[in-house]
């Protein structure tokens, strides 16, 4: 047998059904990869035990022929969702230590599709980063280094982080994540792996730590886009418990994938050609139209008109509703409390949140509270809601002339950590081509499509119609079944 | 609109008074605003917290659909507009009773619109004229926890049973002009929220409760800088609290200062308003819309049915009793005034008209008498409500049939009654065992009443002399003899015959 850690979602549980190795060695092949895979920091709890009980319960499942759509796949599971016994610290000191009561609806959705945890996966904190370095445990690591030997320590890309970083090392072969910016499809691209952020309210935000209420999604990250239709299937639906959860039925995406895209239109959006943008991947996008053509797709130039403001709307709308959302992490009820001797409410309010609080949450909270602040909210956040229904407006109209856009998912690959930490701007400029679609709440995806010249990964990004999840991930397959992408990070770790 | 005339005499000549209020009701549901949790009043210390209200990471509200239905039934019976689109709103600010960090309110589009609120004028005289009082919106939003300082010696206690329970914030227009219409419109307000069912309006339990915003000027002239005294727990200090405010702005302004925009608390021991904060220290509450929450969206069948299922309300009601059940003016405003009494006197009406098999209207007005003096004076003595009455409205009905058919006289009635009071046996019961049924017997009668008049023959003399009012003498005797039991009308007539 194969090291089973080197298969896909759809490859393990196929096997697993055929007969051809066990769940529990399955687990103890992924459990091991973690266990050596520290250097990685990929996660911050590591749930071996509960990964071998669920493979454990898949086995005897397979035995009782009662198997669940997951059963024998193990995944991570990002440390922004609630999981019931287990730690959950939104990678803050803020939440250091704090085990939740109650399961959130998407982890609880996995578990019952008979998935098992592998463990938390690190992330920027509170999901704020573009390169996984404001973690209170610490940076992940890339598994990948650059072609040149200079042997940087790489960003896996951010918020999701340590799912990136873990699937493309082989630690898990899928993992959630959450996108309120590109937090999927961002670090996916870095990482030579896929990832869909799916439309705004298909997977219920209960259980999961909140940022950008109006803009945080959930969704899947695995290797190939076939597995991403696997696990959307399993973490998408209706939930009473989210006021913007979306009533409607699960379409069976994994069986409606096709690559063919013979009579649809793919649109490429002239905004998106931005100055100082390396010319690899200006040349990666003209061969991902190319293999579009190929599958089928007419290929039609549609603007965006808006696209510019997209980025500073984001950067007002997101702090605005996280400075709000973060106001009950205050030392009173649960988390990190400090309260200076003789401390007041106020006193203890200031040095909790000082405390356990990191550097990137401080300053968007900053920001958030001075856009919403008198005399400034007309100004700021009145405006970016403004552009906010302006982009989506754009995105209509470029949907009447076409069924799906592609663009590329970042504006470089991999950068090394700590090149982009001392200007926020620069790295907030890394969320350029993502953020226009979760300000219209789109499907989006993120597949890999090539290397630059250093031997680092790109990614190409679909982004569709509402609800178009199958078109994003027929697109995605088209160009995944003829970019052959097979290039992994070379084990270092 | 009638002007009132209350001014306040300053030194340097007459003040108006302007008031608003702010009503906080909270709501009447099983559930809180955004969660499951229970809402009963009184429970053990955060026994009544769902992980919404006490804002676990990562929890969401979601509306209670109740909570909606009783504001928009309470904004149909103040004849308001029904908002169909309206949005929550976070009120973001930092205390220890407030979980989230932010309340969750309704500021730029709220559930309710305008309507408006009929009082009458002098609350003695609830037959007195009307005014309307505009109400500028009603808006729905979520209660804070409770803070205990008696707990521990150096640290403060949080009780979180109230965290998210639904509040109707009630606005109204700066309408009112004295005292007494303040105090007019918070009661006729609780009232009608008591009739709708969506508030029990119990203000010592801090169901219900008003901020005073008040401000004096000239009369005729524009608006003064107006004052807010927060939560305020009972007519009578509201009424108290326009009163002291009023008198301490105008002093404030006659001596040359003036008056600036706060907060201000009650303090119903010295019956006096102090500084809260001023406007420089308000908090910037840095609203904007909830994104965990789509906008409310009502359809017309959901507003339908919240019309439909709203019962008679008071000033309806009040013009029925008139206009249907002819009673007299005072006595309609009085039986209408509270939803308690309507029930318990329709209660009576229904009975009545049962056991006399006559229709509401022919029981109505001995019916209202019996409740308005005989009920009410025996409950008065005895220290009780209404709602714990020792005799209910079936039993209140028997009597009066007792009364309506001739079986017992009305000064009869009145001695059964007391006995019903004590023994709360039924009254058909007690006039057959005490013997107290009136008796039309002609000739028991006429024995009575030649014995009176042979023993008051000098009487009798004055009598058919011309003094004619000494017919009621004859009338009291003959009763008294006949110990109250002896038909009145037979007695006249049998009197009129013997003394000729």
């Amino acid at each position: 047998m194969s090291d089973v850690t080197n298969l896909t979602v759809a490859e393990i549980r196929d096997g697993f059904r055929a007969g051809e190795f066990t769940a529990r060695e399955v687990a103890e092949g992924f459990n091991a990869n973690v266990a050596a895979a520290k250097a990685l920091n990929a996660f911050i709890v590591e749930t071996p035990e509960k990964a071998l009980a669920a493979a454990d319960a898949a086995d005897a499942a397979r035995a009782a022929g009662d198997l669940k759509p997951l059963s024998g796949v193990p995944i991570g599971m990002k440390d922004l969702f609630c999981t019931a016994g287990v730690q959950t610290t939104a990678a803050s000191h803020m939440l250091e230590g704090f085990v939740p009561t109650y399961e959130s609806t998407v982890s609880q959705k996995l578990w019952d599709a008979g998935a098992g945890m592998l463990g938390k996966l690190n992330l920027d904190q509170f999901a704020m980063g573009s390169s996984n370095e404001t973690s209170f445990f610490g940076n992940v690591i890339s598994p990948w280094k650059r072609g040149s030997g200079d042997n940087a320590t790489l960003a896996p890309g951010g918020s999701s982080g340590g799912s990136s970083s873990a699937i493309s090392a082989r630690l898990c072969p899928a993992a959630t994540g959450t996108d309120t910016g590109g937090s999927i499809r961002q670090p996916a691209a870095f990482t030579g792996i896929a990832g869909i952020k799916p439309t705004y309210g298909r997977c219920s935000r209960w259980g999961v730590v909140a940022f950008a209420s109006s803009l945080d999604q959930a969704g899947p990250m695995a290797r190939t886009v076939r597995d991403n239709a696997i696990l959307l299937e399993a973490m998408s639906g209706f939930d009473v418990k989210d006021s913007t959860s979306l009533d409607l039925p699960v379409p069976q995406w994994e069986a409606g994938l096709s690559g063919n895209l013979k009579g649809k239109k793919i649109g490429i959006p002239k905004e998106y050609r931005v100055d100082g943008m390396p010319q690899e991947i200006d040349a990666l996008w003209e061969q991902g139209i190319a293999w579009l053509k190929d599958a089928g797709a007419e290929i039609v130039n549609v603007s965006l008109p808006h696209t510019e403001y997209a980025l500073p709307a984001y950067y007002i709308i997101a702090p605005a509703e996280a400075s709000s959302n973060l106001a009950r992490y205050d030392g009173v009820r649960y988390g990190l409390r400090d309260l200076p001797d003789g401390a007041g409410l106020q006193d203890m309010y200031a040095a909790t949140r000082a405390a356990g609080f990191g550097p990137e949450v401080k300053r968007r909270i900053m920001i958030g509270t001075y856009v919403l602040s008198a005399g400034f909210y007309d100004a700021y956040y009145t405006q970016a809601q403004k552009v906010r229904a302006l982009i989506a407006r754009d995105f209509d109209r470029a949907f009447a002339e076409c069924d799906i856009l592609l663009t590329p998912t970042a504006p470089s690959a991999a950068f090394a950590l700590g090149e982009k930490q001392a200007d926020p701007l620069a790295m907030y400029l890394n969320d350029v081509f993502t953020v226009p679609a979760s300000l219209a709440g789109l499907p989006a995806m993120s597949v890999p499509a090539g290397l630059d010249s250093q031997g680092l990964p790109l990614g190409l990004q679909l982004i569709g119609r509402a609800l178009d999840e199958q078109g994003v991930l027929n697109a995605a397959l088209a160009i995944e079944e003829r970019a052959a992408f097979s290039a992994r990070p070379e084990r270092w770790w | 609109m009638t002007e009132s005339s209350y001014r306040i005499q300053g030194a340097t000549g007459e003040w108006e008074v302007v008031i608003g209020l702010e009503v906080h009701a909270q709501v009447t549901s099983q559930s809180k605003l955004f969660s499951g949790a229970a809402t009963a009043f009184g429970a053990e210390p955060n026994s009544q917290v769902s992980l919404v209200d006490a804002a676990m990471p990562g929890m969401l509200p979601v509306p209670n659909r109740e909570c909606i239905r009783q504001a928009v039934r309470t904004g149909i019976a103040i004849g308001a507009q029904i908002n169909k689109w309206s949005r929550f709103d976070r009120k973001n600010y930092f205390y220890a009773d407030l979980p989230q960090g932010y309340q969750i309110s309704q500021l730029y589009h709220p559930l309710v619109g305008e309507g408006e609120i009929e009082i009458t004028l002098d609350d003695k005289k609830p037959d007195s004229a009307v005014k309307r009082i505009g109400v500028e919106r009603i808006h729905v939003e979520q209660d804070a926890g409770k803070l205990m300082h008696d707990q521990h010696p150096t640290s403060s206690y949080v009780d979180l049973n109230r965290s998210g329970v639904a509040l109707m914030e009630i606005v109204s227009r700066p309408d009112m002009r004295s005292p007494a219409e303040a105090g007019a419109y918070l009661a006729k307000l609780r009232t009608i929220l008591r009739y709708v069912g969506s508030c029990d309006g119990n203000m010592d339990q801090g169901s219900m409760r008003a901020d005073v915003n008040v401000s004096v000027r000239r009369p005729g002239e524009e608006f003064g800088t107006r004052t807010e005294t927060k939560n305020v727990n009972s007519v009578r200090f509201v009424m108290a609290v326009v009163e002291h405010e009023a008198n301490r702005q105008v002093d404030v302004i006659e001596a040359g200062g003036t008056i600036v925009q706060e907060t201000r608390l009650y303090d119903p021991d010295r019956n006096e308003t102090r500084s809260m904060r001023s406007k420089e220290d308000a908090h910037d509450y840095r609203y904007f819309p909830d994104p965990d929450l789509l906008p409310l969206e009502l359809d017309d069948a959901f507003v339908e049915e919240c019309r439909a299922s709203l019962p008679e309300l008071p000033d309806a009601k009040r013009a029925r009793y008139e206009q249907v059940l002819g009673l007299s003016a005072y006595n309609a405003a009085v039986l209408t005034a509270e939803a308690d009494t309507a029930r318990w006197f329709e209660a009576l009406l229904t009975a009545g008209a049962a056991i006399q098999k006559k229709d509401e209207a022919a029981v109505a007005k001995a019916s209202a008498n019996w409740l308005m003096s005989e009920l009410y004076g025996a409950l008065n003595r005895l220290g009780r409500e209404l709602a714990d009455s020792p005799v209910s409205p079936q039993q209140g009905a028997e009597l009066l049939a007792l009364v309506a058919d001739g079986t017992i006289s009305g000064t009869i009635s009145k001695q059964v009654f007391e006995i019903m009071l004590e023994t709360g046996e039924p009254a058909a019961k007690i006039v057959e065992e005490k013997g107290l049924k009136q008796t039309s017997d002609t000739g028991a009668i006429d024995a009575v009443i030649a014995k009176i008049l042979s023993d008051n023959a000098d009487k009798v003399e004055q009598y058919r002399g011309g003094k004619e009012a000494l017919f009621g003498f004859f009338v009291g005797q003959t009763m008294k003899a006949m110990q109250g039991k002896a038909n009145p009308g037979v007695v006249n007539e049998l009197l009129k015959k013997a003394l000729g």
